[in-house]
């Protein structure tokens, strides 16, 4: 009786503990974030490595919130590191889709092999969107600057909204597949650890679900993100895809998505090692302490908080492409 | 619903896929650490000194680029000896290794006459090919 309640409350304790390290992060988060945008003048006296050094502490924290969110590390990279980063949003979203893509690549193999990632589920929808993303980050490179931050900002806000209404559905009642995700053979069969049982499913609304891709792959090379906030409500929501199934074909798109955008930003000259590398670095180590936090953080408390950090940063975009906050 | 044992359902060319996969990531990840090491380091002399970095960070690419002379397109490989143009070495690596699964999974494809998944990967490859090629140019 006495171990039971000892280690609930040991439990407890770390739980509450987790949860206040996540908060103390993203008040942090805010505190430098809003210090580095009083103090940054266009050319710093900060030497390299302080920003580099920096810039690996952010991403860390960063990591460490974006997996117990269910985030994309690229969604909270480009506004904050954009926005408070003396870089330029360039080369921020150069680092940004290789941030989003690191962390794609090195989660596909696992979820392909488990069964949450789906070849012929995604493979139709990365085309599209692969070929939309090229259009997006050929725009995003020849338009001013300001124009792209602005619109970052409204599209950040977007995704604040979007990630505090919308429902998620774990198993999506699917009565019949369409006619083209049936020809395509757009179904599957995954291991659900949760319950030990094998889930079969089937989409449907696959021609709405394409064009929806189109639009999501422009947005992600515009910007510079991964497009994980967008990938999943389609093919949870609207196509039916279960939800953890949705998300590891979400992921495993974005090895295609951002690595066709990530090109056009290396070709443009669009992407610094000494900005990309220390993102990439730092955004991983952090997922890694996310990944193991999972179990005792408070998916709804880091989610708040993410929402709030990423209302900021989107305020602060928007703020910035208009001039009104530099 | 039933009881079944983990990854028994997994398709050929799906479990194909995540083993290039895996090795393609793991191996740009590599690469793009041990060059950015000898970049920060200074094992590999950069063009652009890295104490005159925050001088151009800020600059657009479009900007950057006349300024500095830094080569577009895969002009970088020409500079590959240089710190700062190494560590694309690794990035390149892990923005191409895509196409070596898809490469890995269309003789599957094709062994099982499923055709329209062999022109999807054709297509794909298409993209990315295209993509990397630096044919495609523009600026502000």
């Amino acid at each position: 009786m006495f171990t039971k309640i000892h280690s609930k409350l040991e439990c407890a304790g770390g739980l509450i503990k987790a949860n206040s390290l996540v908060l103390g992060l993203s008040l942090s988060l805010f505190a430098a974030g809003a210090l580095a945008a009083e103090t940054m003048p266009a050319t710093s006296t900060m030497p390299w490595w302080g920003w580099a050094l920096a810039l690996f502490i952010t991403c860390f924290f960063l990591g460490i919130v974006a997996v117990p969110s269910g985030v994309g590390g690229g969604v909270l990279f480009v506004p904050i590191v954009g926005g408070f980063f003396p870089f330029h949003l360039d080369f921020v979203r150069g680092a940004g889709l290789l941030v989003a893509l690191a962390s794609a690549l090195a989660a596909g193999p696992s979820l392909l092999r488990g069964g949450l990632a789906n070849l012929r589920l995604a493979l139709p929808l990365a085309v599209l969107a692969s070929a939309s993303s090229i259009a997006g980050a050929m725009i995003g490179l020849a338009i001013p600057a300001s124009i792209v931050q602005i619109a970052l900002g409204l599209t950040i806000l977007g995704i604040v909204t979007l990630m505090a209404l919308a429902k998620k559905s774990e198993f999506p009642e699917v009565e019949k597949a369409d006619r083209l995700s049936s020809a395509l053979s757009m179904s599957g069969i995954y291991h659900d650890a949760a319950s030990n049982q094998k889930i079969n499913w089937q989409v449907h609304r696959t021609p709405l679900g394409l064009g929806l891709f189109v639009g999501i792959g422009f947005l992600a090379g515009l910007f510079g993100m991964g497009a994980g906030w967008a990938n999943v409500p389609v093919l949870n929501l609207l196509m039916g895809a279960p939800l953890k199934v949705s998300a590891g074909t979400s992921s495993f798109i974005l090895t295609l998505v951002d690595s066709s955008a990530a090109w056009i930003y290396l070709n443009k000259g669009a992407v610094l090692a000494i900005i990309a590398v220390p993102s990439v670095i730092g955004m991983m180590l952090g997922a890694m302490i996310g990944a193991r936090l999972l179990h005792v953080l408070k998916a709804s408390v880091v989610r708040k908080m993410v929402i709030s950090l990423l209302l900021f940063a989107g305020v602060r975009a928007l703020l910035k492409g208009l001039g009104i906050w530099v | 619903m039933s009881t079944v044992k983990k990854h028994d359902f997994i398709s050929e060319e799906q479990q194909r896929y995540a083993t290039w996969l895996s090795w393609g990531s793991r191996s740009g990840l590599a690469i793009l650490a041990l060059s950015f090491l000898a970049y920060v380091l200074g094992w590999l002399p950069a063009r652009i000194p890295l104490e005159q970095m925050p001088d151009v960070w800020h600059l657009s690419a479009h900007e950057y680029l006349k300024q500095t002379g830094a080569p577009t397109g895969w002009g970088w490989l020409q500079l590959i000896g240089k710190g700062d143009f190494a560590g694309l070495l690794g990035i390149a690596w892990m923005s191409g290794c895509s196409l070596l699964c898809l490469l890995a999974v269309m003789p599957i494809y094709s062994r099982r006459k499923d055709w329209v998944f062999v022109v999807l990967c054709v297509i794909a490859l298409l993209v990315q090919l295209l993509a990397a090629s630096g044919i495609l140019t523009a600026g502000h």
